[in-house]
This record gives C-alpha cells, structure tokens and sequence, in this order.
C-alpha cells in the first residue's frame, strides 16, 4: 500500500478530486495549507505599513491506495493539476505499513 | 325731560365706551387692558401650551434617537471598528475596551461627571450642584436646550462622554493591561474630558462660543473635546507604553477588515447623531449639519482613497473606510456651521491628510500608534477645528451677535479671519490639557499597578489573558 501526498493549487482541485475518482480511488482527506517552494508570495500593505506575504494558500490530499493503484492515480493528479507555471506544486509518495478500517477492524488492502 | 336726557347721555357714554374701549379710552368692567375675554384666553394659552409641547416632543424624539445613535458609535460601532483591525488573539479585549466603557463612564456621568461638565462653575470646570443628577428632569435649561428635559440633554451628553475615552483605546491596543485601562479611563474621563467639555460646551467656560466664553471657539460637536483630546492622548499612550512585541518588522494584518467595515458604516450613520444631534433641536440647523456631515465623510473617503490610488497603485478598503471616518472626524467641529460645498472641501483635505499622517508620518517617526487614534482623530479634529474657523458662514448659524441682535461674521470666508486664531487656542488647550493629562495620569497608573502586560502575556493574546476566552472556537 502506498500513500500518495499530493499539494495543489486550490483552483485545480476539482479536477484533481474529479480525476482521482475516475480511476477508482475511494476515499482521500484534503485539507487547507499555506505554504511556498520556489515561488514568490506578493505584498500587501495596511494603513502605509508593507510587508510580504509568501506562504500561499494551497490544497493538500492524503490518500493510501493499493499498489496497483498507485501509478494511475499519480498519473491523474499530475495530468489534473500541472498547469506549466511555478506553484503547482508537489506529490511525494511513501509506503505504509498498516491499513485498519475502524468499524469492523478489517486489516490491509481490504480497509482501504 | 331731564330723565330722558340723562338716559340719552348714559346711552350714548355707554356707546362711546365700547366703541372706544380697544383704544383704551374707556376702563372696561373687570379685565385688564390688553387681554382677551378670559374663555379665549384660556384657549389661547392651551393651544400655546399645546404648540410648545408639539415642538418639545419633536425636538425630544429627535434628540433621544440621536443620544441612542451616538451610544451605537461607541457599542457596535467603534468595537467592530478596532476589533476588526487587531489580531485575532486580541479581538475580544478591544472590543471589551469600548464595552465596557459605555458601563462605567455612565455610573461617573451620573455620580458627578455631568455636574463637572454642564453646571455652572468657573472658566475651567464646572460645579457640583448637579451631583447625583439632582436636579436634573423633565425641566428643560434654557441655556443649553429649551426644548427638550435637561434629563435627555444630560444623557445625550453621556453617550459624548463615553465615546471619547474609547477612542483612546486604538492608540495602546494588544498591550495595555485590563485594570489599568479602567483605571486610567476613570481618571482620564475626570482630569481631561470634563474640563475641556466645560470649557467648551459649559456655562462659562474659557472657550464657549456662545455662552460667554473668553475665548469663543467653534466647536459644534467636539472636534477639540472629542477628537483632538482623545488623538493627542493616543499619542502620548503610544509613545509611553512603547511598541507593540515584533513591531514593525512582523507583520500584523488585521485580522478580520469585514468588521471593521462593518463598524466603519455604523460609525458613518452614527455621526449623524453625533453631528446632527449637536443642534439639540430637530430644525434647519440639524438639518445643515446632517448634510454637512455626510457631505464630509464621503469627499474624505475619496480623498484617502485617490491618494493611495496614486501613492500605492492600489485604493484598499480598509483605507476607504479609514478616509471616511477622518472626514467625519473632521467635519465634527465645523458640522453646524459651514455650507454644503465647505464641508466637502474639509472632508477632501481631511482624506489627504489624514492619509499622508497614517502612511508617512507615523513610519517617519515610528511611533506604534496601533489603529491610527491620532493619525486620524488627532490629525483630523485639528485640521477640522482650524478649517471651521476658515468655513464658518453666519448664514448657516448666526451664532456671533453684535449689541443690537445682529448677526455678525463667523468665519474666515465669512470675514472674520481672527475666528482661525481662536481655533488655533482651542486646539492648543486641547493638545495641552491632553498631553499633560494623560502624561500624570499614565505616570499614576504606571506606577500604582503597572500599565503593560507581561511579554508572554502579549505574545499569549489578551483575550486569553487578561479574560479568559477566546473570540473564534473554531473546532465549536
């Protein structure tokens, strides 16, 4: 099993959430984050005071897939949300060791 | 014969008399000489009475609901306002500055604070034959406002009292300890506002302008008593308790420019009470000021934001809603005493000025005056109560009289240029009473229980620290 994070611009999300579904994957927790890479934030002035803003609002999903499933739905996220510009943003994939589904205890590829 | 002589003689006096008793050449039996039958009299007097009643009791709807537009000011007004321009560890703490300032300035209104400010005294404070508002009902003073129960007048006044220190409150935000504001707005209320209203607005005060002052200066709703007091004294809290943790290089966005928009617009329809209200009757001049006012604010909403246009390439809403409130600040002084065009022209200098304080000045000197109190109150209530000397017109308020009734010139453009030196002693007894003020009563405060809260309290939030809650439970 293998957990696919993936962080994306928050107006490719849809399509990412959309595409991701089309290959099967079932189930996914997103959450809103701020963060940068290399690129730069924009600035922003209040009452005459200017500073910069560089951590920028993106999306984040965690997903834990079956193996056989991993190399499809990296490939959905990348075709959804490459738009070619700096700030796409990342996905870093990692193996997981245990999968439980809390309601009947079922263990592995099964849970997820 | 004789008989019918007599009788001809008698009738013809009798005639005589009542043709001639309006001309009084004839005592006419029982009643004065120049009174009507005592049935129409009595007519007479009730539909009097019952003018001056209809007129009271449309001077008094107006003035309580401009007494309960001002209060609004103050709570939701001035809380959203600030609340929204701090960090969101610090909202409730600001917010609960202005609270609970309406809560306790009214107990010392009502104890001694309007005896200090209204009843008559020497030049520079008032009296305490008001104490405990005794004396003070339904009976109107003629002197102040003829109309209306001095009891109204005394709470109008009240909501005037309680948004002063409040303003304040933007000069130390996220850093003054909560006993010690309280303790300092008590003393603040006593040692500066009530003398400077005194002196202002009360019988016999140094500045009256038309209650026998020595000095009259214009101020029709308090761009000296309100504004420029309570802006200088932002600055003196400011450069005393020293800058905020991590100012100015960390940055500290408002946490939430809804509220404060909010807060921006109740404080524009508010002002209207404030201003408006300010000719204490509901007739031509509350409507002049009325106009006035919102005349200014909206020039000085386009005058900050086209500067910041120009300087910055960008018109923000916070500056938007920043411009208007220096107009009205601005206009405060002038409102019932310039025309509709000169009000436009203060607001449009007002929003420039203004502006050019908050975005230059304050970062020449970097001061940490947190939400701007002096940039814009005690900028703009200076430069307001100087221009109302400039723009003050007899034809909107005859308010100089010379000995025969007159009216006589007002302001500059009136053809009284010597009304801006007036103006300008105004503003300095202000300053002055201001910073001498505020600097004792920090230095008492200071030293009895300590002004600032600790850095990790600071660093913790206020809303935490110094009242044990937070404003948002998001996880709730």
């Amino acid at each position: 099993m293998k957990k696919i994070e993936a962080i994306v611009q928050p107006s490719r999300f849809d399509a990412v959430k959309s595409a991701l579904q089309e290959v099967g994957v079932e189930g996914m927790t997103v959450s809103e984050v701020r963060g940068h890479g290399r690129q730069k934030g924009h600035t922003e002035v209040y009452r005459g005071s200017e500073y910069t803003v560089d951590l920028l609002p993106k999306v984040k999903l965690e997903l834990v897939v079956s193996d056989a499933l991993k190399d499809p739905a990296v490939k959905a996220i990348l075709k959804a949300a490459k738009t070619g510009k700096i700030g796409d943003g990342k996905i870093f994939v990692t193996t997981v060791d245990e999968a439980i589904r809390i309601r009947n205890e079922d263990r592995g590829e099964t849970a997820l | 014969m004789m008989q019918r002589i007599v009788w001809r003689l008698m009738l013809a006096l009798v005639l005589t008399c009542t043709l001639m008793a309006p001309a009084g050449f004839c005592v006419a039996p029982p009643q004065a000489r120049n009174e009507a039958p005592p049935e129409i009299q009595a007519q007479m007097d009730k539909l009097q009475q019952q003018a001056t009643d209809a007129r009271s009791a449309g001077d008094n709807a107006w003035m309580l609901v401009c007494a309960a537009l001002v209060l609004m000011m103050t709570g939701p007004g001035l809380a959203l306002f600030y609340g929204g321009l701090v960090r969101r560890k610090n909202v409730l703490a600001t917010m609960m500055q202005s609270f609970i300032l309406m809560a306790v300035i009214t107990a010392l209104w009502a104890f001694f604070g309007y005896s200090l400010v209204f009843h008559e005294g020497n030049r520079f404070i008032g009296g305490l034959g008001y104490l405990f508002l005794h004396g003070v009902g339904s009976a109107p003073d003629p002197d102040y406002a003829g109309t209306i129960p001095q009891q109204t007048f005394m709470v109008y006044q009240l909501m005037f009292a309680i948004i002063t220190p409040a303003l304040i409150t933007g000069a130390f935000a996220e850093r003054m300890k909560f006993k010690a504001m309280l303790l300092f707005m008590v003393l603040w209320s006593i040692i500066v506002y009530d003398p400077m209203a005194h002196m202002v607005w009360g019988k016999g005060g140094f500045l009256n302008a038309s209650l026998g002052g020595v000095i009259p200066t214009l101020d029709f709703a308090g761009g000296t008593v309100v504004h420029v007091t309570s802006g200088v004294s932002a600055l003196v809290c400011a450069l005393y308790l020293g800058k905020r943790l991590g100012f100015p290089k960390e940055p500290m966005p408002p946490h939430s420019v809804v509220l404060s928009v909010v807060g921006a617009c109740m404080l524009w329809v508010g002002w209207f009470g404030f201003n408006a209200g300010s000719a204490l009757a509901a007739g031509g001049l509350a409507t002049s000021a009325f106009v006035a006012t919102h005349f200014g604010a909206a020039a000085a909403t386009l005058g900050w934001a086209a500067a910041e246009w120009i300087h910055r390439g960008k018109a923000s809403v916070l500056g938007a809603i920043s411009g208007a409130v220096a107009g009205l600040v601005a206009i405060t002084p002038a409102a019932g005493f310039v025309g509709p065009m000169s009000a436009l022209a203060i607001g449009a200098i007002a929003g420039v000025v203004c502006y050019l304080m908050v975005s230059r000045v304050k970062s020449l000197f970097g001061y940490d005056d947190s939400l701007d109190a002096f940039g814009v109150h005690g900028a703009g209530g200076s430069l307001g109560a100087i221009l109302t000397g400039v723009f003050a017109v007899s034809a909107i308020n005859p308010i100089f009289k010379n000995a025969q009734g007159g009216a006589t010139a007002v302001g500059m453009i009136d053809g009284h240029p010597s009304q801006v030196l007036n103006q300008l002693v105004g503003v300095a007894i202000a300053w002055g009473l201001g910073v001498v003020g505020t600097l004792v009563i920090l230095k008492v405060v200071d030293l009895t229980i300590g002004l600032r809260v600790s850095e990790e309290q600071e660093i913790q939030g206020l809303d935490l620290s110094q009242h044990g809650e937070e404003g948002y439970y998001l996880e709730a």
